[in-house]
């Protein structure tokens, strides 16, 4: 009874988590019960036995190539060439392609960036219920919305930008349900993702940009469906995270 | 020249978890290829100041995760050929028997206990780092580990493992 210790605690001693004070009521925890010491002993014995196993996988030399990414560099290159090339031809042809790029004010305009963003404003201020299905169910979540929407879904992953699925839900659009997944950083500032299957009337469409307020939204129209990615913060930064998620879904 | 420097020195612990992840050095191999290329084309995601390794790590795993669900309807394209009885135990080595059986037992884990096991045990990672590298809640990275661990256990005894064991303290 007097030193309560829980079971993360003996993975947290064995990992060294834990501060001097709970690692000391753990070893006097260990010191009076041999078979928690003993399974203690058996976990530490695994981060041993991976070590010896592996840890000479770092002196081997690296594959010839291996260091130098060439076709990552040749990718970045062109990229760098046709996006030149496009403000060439933008410039010569007045900037037509600049100004469509721009919406404007969402609220004049009840489409699929309009209905992202007054879904980002009502859910995302909620503590308790962000979502309906947290992102721990993903599978579940993901099979759901799909069913719903009627089109197969994906969650891009978007912890290289340093966020992860909070979860999702299921809301109203014009004329169908849309899937809306809500996605967070460490600061705890969250963007969501809109998607839903595209009306006949509407056409396939490049990236565009409009806001609502304080909300930006990035969106587009693919083959079946449209997204619609909302958040507050600079258009370059959800810029980034928009093209992040785009490459994810068409990946 | 500075990026590049950030990213290669990470690349021996790349390949390490990769190996010990796959169990194959050529399977391994690729997935840290598919990984620099894809941390070359995205560094602008990257925060500069916060943790290049975890950053590297986070996209280690996310190349993983499509390479399970890209060959899940191919299982043939998934066997591992060294898995159990592989090379990475030097024959002369003291305790080479138990590391072999330890390693073997690893392999049988699914891989998301096996993932956390590895960024935790072999690669140091703390809990905190691993959470973000897998896009999941700290609690989670906490069951894993746990049930993973406890797996290994009973494999390596020969014991069922006995569900539900949660609390020991008092």
């Amino acid at each position: 009874m007097a030193y309560p210790v829980s079971e993360d605690e003996l993975h947290a001693y064995v990992d060294g988590e834990l501060d001097s004070e709970r690692r000391q009521a753990v070893e006097r925890y260990l010191a009076e019960h041999p078979e928690a010491a003993e399974r203690v002993r058996d976990f530490a014995s695994y981060n041993r036995a991976l070590h010896q196993a592996y840890d000479r996988v770092l002196d081997e030399p690296l594959p010839i190539g291996m260091a130098r990414p060439r076709a990552a560099l040749w990718h970045a290159w062109a990229l760098r060439a046709a996006a030149a090339i496009a403000l060439l031809v933008v410039g010569a042809t007045g900037g037509w392609w600049g100004k469509t790029a721009v919406e404007g004010d969402v609220a004049q305009r009840p489409n699929i960036a309009s209905r992202a963003a007054v879904a980002h404003a009502v859910y995302t201020p909620e503590d308790r219920h962000p979502v309906e299905i947290e992102g721990g169910n993903e599978e579940h979540l993901v099979n759901w919305l799909s069913k719903r929407i009627g089109a197969p879904l994906k969650t891009p992953k978007l912890t290289e930008a340093g966020y992860r699925l909070v979860g999702g839900r299921l809301v109203p659009a014009s004329s169908a349900p849309a899937a809306y997944f809500m996605y967070e950083n460490d600061a705890g500032h969250r963007i969501t993702l809109y998607a839903r299957a595209r009306y006949p009337n509407e056409k396939k469409t490049a990236f565009r940009y409009s806001y609502q307020g304080d909300i930006g939204v990035f969106y587009w129209m693919d083959e079946r469906l449209g997204y619609a990615v909302a958040g507050q913060m600079t258009r370059d930064e959800l810029q980034l995270i928009a093209k992040l998620i785009r490459a994810e879904i068409e990946g | 020249m500075e990026k590049q420097q950030l990213i290669i020195e990470q690349i021996p612990k790349l390949r390490r978890y990769a190996r010990a992840l796959t169990g194959n050095a050529a399977l391994a191999d690729d997935l840290v290829q598919d990984c620099l290329e894809r941390a070359w084309s995205r560094f602008h995601l990257w925060q500069p100041g916060s943790n290049i390794r975890a950053w590297m790590f986070t996209i280690m795993h996310n190349c993983y995760a499509n390479f399970v669900r890209k060959n899940k309807h191919q299982p043939s394209l998934v066997t591992i050929e060294d898995w159990g009885g592989d090379a990475q135990v030097a024959p002369n080595q003291e305790n080479a028997a138990e590391l072999r059986d330890v390693i073997a037992a690893i392999r049988q884990l699914p891989a998301e206990q096996r993932e956390v096991l590895l960024l935790v045990g072999l690669e140091e990672l703390t809990y905190a780092e691993a959470a973000k590298v897998l896009g999941i809640p700290l609690g989670t990275v906490m069951s894993r580990l746990s049930r993973g661990r406890e797996k290994l256990r009973a494999i390596l005894t020969h014991r069922p493992l006995i569900a539900g064991v949660r609390q020991v303290g008092d």
